[in-house]
């Protein structure tokens, strides 16, 4: 089976879930005759009609909210944020009114929020943030961001099926760079399950998205040159986060470097850092560390962004010094 | 798109029958007796929190309301506690959920009238942030479209809603789709203690309509003969395929924000003058009088009635159990239904015991 990018992937789910279920349609801006602004949603307005791919007002706000709406009444939309750091528009609807609709009111609330995400791609301070952690205590949404092509599509069609609204996070770096070979079939991966990238025993990195790529480049140079076994967990979703897998792989190897690509300040690492030492904390050799973006607005030339941004020789730098406590 | 005021000269009398007359005046009765009895369960310090009284704009939600079929679909606001009992809510429900009960239509987890039913009665519960619900109920009616059901929603917001981004991108979006969507402003003249002339420079909210293109009609709010008319109008085209209305209902509230609040920011005079001559409920009795003959003893009967039932929801109300702390754990996703309560209290399964330590191991100091 011929391998595909990750942005096909996102494709494919979306087109086998319109078609599994007539109940499943997109809203988002210029996703219609134009295929969006990644080509995420090519094709689906002439598979579809214009009914079931709707183009959007530049009105986040109103499309988080009509998807919820929707929801109430038995839809299942899938909403696109053109750029990820367009969903603080849609923060109030997402927080106070999607999240809350099953507890308050037991309205069933069933949507996707899905969009491109994170840097590395010279997008500069409004093009390439991660606002995942902006979402990690809003009880009532699930945050899903995966890594690879085939995590994309069965994931997304997972958070489809979903009866809770998901937020998708799609790293735009990933989009052309990563390919993937589906499994044949109805291709789904579950949601609030980890999966680890690459074995290992004598360190565990915890990441996901765009720096799970990064931590298994790093992983590969510490063995050539040092010798160390790492192994990656790739979390694929934020919330719920899989606290077996974190405590499974601490155990295994007793030292854990987290990794994000978000600003360290308040990013998940602090949140898996705090799970750690609550839930396994006798098995740790070493202090749990972290990896994660300079605390400054993403900026746009490459020196700058690069600087800011971790890399692979971060992620081996802090790992060295991890083995060595 | 035109912005037409409507008139009552060129109005027919609503093409109502006598039993629904009267079944006006109960809703507007009802409205107005359980909500006297919320302030004497208030003072009694029964109400948990805030109340907020619909006092002088009864005719808004009763008369909107009831031009919706039970398949339509309606967002109340705070002071539409008329037009929810109108759609189905029980009295009892009201005072249970008011109180704070713990078989309230929200267990508990909200406050007096947000809640919702869109499984039966069809109203979907507001939030606390005005204009949310603009482009909520635009999803709603949406779904009708694509699905081509004759259904209509019909959404409240106040004067100080329409200076929210939320009800512009709704009502946008909701036109550009040409949902069957009929938005209400119920302009009663404050947003808290703002003044609407503090809160838009436009002389007239339904001047608005225009910017969104379509059509907007300005009416009195406190006569719900004329409040029922221009709202049947603006459902019977938005069902008919001629999408959304822009209703601007001209009232006034008679009481604060809140029960806590003492209206010290409103010019003396102005609220016994709107009592004393635009109070919707006197209006309608002296129209149903003089214009419709009916007696004096068959309004006083529904009154009767109202007063009965209220008694008895309100003994009701009160001997109904709390809630149960650790029922706030339930329901917040659809599955696992509950979630885990932290470790420190010791009395339930968390995740910290679903990661037992190894016992042979020590602590640091240890």
């Amino acid at each position: 089976m011929a391998e595909i990018t990750f942005v096909e992937a996102i494709r494919e789910g979306l087109l086998e879930e319109m078609e599994r279920d007539p109940n499943v349609f997109c809203l988002g801006e210029d996703i219609g005759r134009y295929g969006g602004a990644f080509k995420a949603t090519d094709g689906l307005l002439d598979r579809f009609g214009e009914g079931r791919v709707i183009d959007a007002p530049i009105s986040e706000a109103a499309i988080v909210g009509a998807a919820a709406g929707a929801a109430h009444y038995g839809m299942r939309p899938v909403c696109e944020m053109q750029f990820i750091d367009f969903i603080s528009c849609a923060y109030d609807m997402l927080t106070n009114y999607v999240a809350t609709a099953r507890y308050r009111a037991m309205l069933p609330c069933p949507i996707v929020v899905r969009g491109p995400s994170g840097g590395y791609v010279r997008g500069g301070p409004f093009h390439s943030q991660n606002p995942e952690a902006a979402f990690l205590h809003t009880p009532g949404l699930k945050i899903a961001y995966p890594s690879t092509a085939e995590d994309a599509k069965g994931m997304l069609k997972a958070a489809i099926r979903d009866d809770d609204p998901v937020l998708f996070f799609e790293h735009k770096y990933l989009y052309r760079r990563i390919k993937g070979t589906m499994p044949s079939g109805d291709h789904v991966v579950p949601l609030g399950k980890a999966r680890v990238a690459r074995e290992g025993r004598d360190l565990s990195i915890i990441t996901y998205a765009a720096t799970v790529w990064k931590a298994l480049e790093a992983a590969e140079e510490l063995e050539r040159s040092d010798g160390l076994s790492v192994e990656v967990i790739d979390l694929r979703s934020l919330l719920p986060l899989d606290d077996d897998a974190i405590v499974a792989t601490v155990r295994k190897t007793n030292r854990v470097l987290v990794v994000h690509e978000d600003t360290v300040t308040g990013g998940i690492a602090g949140e898996i850092t705090a799970r750690i030492n609550e839930l396994c904390f006798e098995w740790l050799d070493a202090p749990v560390r972290r990896v994660a973006a300079h605390d400054v607005p993403l900026p746009y030339a490459p020196p700058l962004e690069d600087f800011v941004l971790p890399q692979t020789s971060d992620i081996v730098r802090a790992s060295r010094w991890l083995a060595a406590y | 798109m035109a912005v037409r005021t409507s008139s009552r000269d060129t109005a027919p009398p609503a093409g109502l029958s006598r039993a629904q007359l009267l079944e006006l005046y109960r809703w507007m009765r009802l409205t107005r007796t359980l909500e006297e009895r919320l302030v004497a369960l208030y003072r009694q310090t029964k109400v948990v929190g805030g109340l907020f009284r619909s006092l002088g704009q009864e005719a808004c939600a009763v008369g909107s309301a009831f031009a919706l079929e039970r398949r339509d679909v309606l967002s109340p606001l705070i002071r539409n506690l008329g037009s929810m009992l109108v759609k189905g809510a029980e009295p009892l429900e009201i005072l249970r959920q008011y109180m704070a009960k713990g078989n309230s239509p929200t267990r508990g987890r909200e406050l007096n009238i947000h809640f919702g039913d869109v499984v039966d009665r069809n109203f979907v519960g507001q939030i606390s942030h005005l204009g949310d619900m603009v482009p909520v109920m635009a999803g709603v009616t949406l779904t009708f479209k694509m699905r081509n059901e004759p259904r209509v929603g019909l959404v409240y917001v106040g004067d100080g809603a329409t200076s929210t981004g939320a009800f512009h991108e709704g009502i946008n979006f909701a036109a550009v789709q040409r949902c069957p969507l009929v938005v209400v402003v119920e302009n009663n003249g404050y947003a808290y203690s703002t003044p609407t002339n503090r809160q838009t420079a436009a002389d007239r909210l339904v001047d608005k309509a225009a910017g969104y293109g379509v059509p907007g009609v300005r009416a009195d709010g406190n006569d719900v003969l004329e409040v029922y008319r221009v709202t049947r109008a603006a459902v019977d085209n938005a069902r008919a395929g001629g999408g959304v209305t822009l209703l601007e209902l001209m009232t006034y509230r008679r009481k604060g924000h809140a029960e806590h609040d003492s209206q010290s920011y409103v010019p003396p005079g102005e609220i016994e003058t709107w009592a004393a001559t635009n109070d919707p409920v006197d209006r309608y009795v002296a129209r149903l009088a003089d214009e419709f003959g009916f007696d004096a003893s068959e309004l006083a009967a529904i009154d009767d009635e109202v007063r009965a039932t209220v008694d008895a929801v309100t003994d009701e109300a009160e001997s109904a159990p709390p809630c149960d702390g650790p029922d706030a754990l339930r329901g917040v996703y659809a599955d696992p239904g509950e979630m885990p309560v932290l470790w420190y209290r010791g009395e339930a399964s968390s995740a910290v015991t679903a990661h037992e330590r190894p016992v042979s191991w020590g602590t640091h100091d240890g």
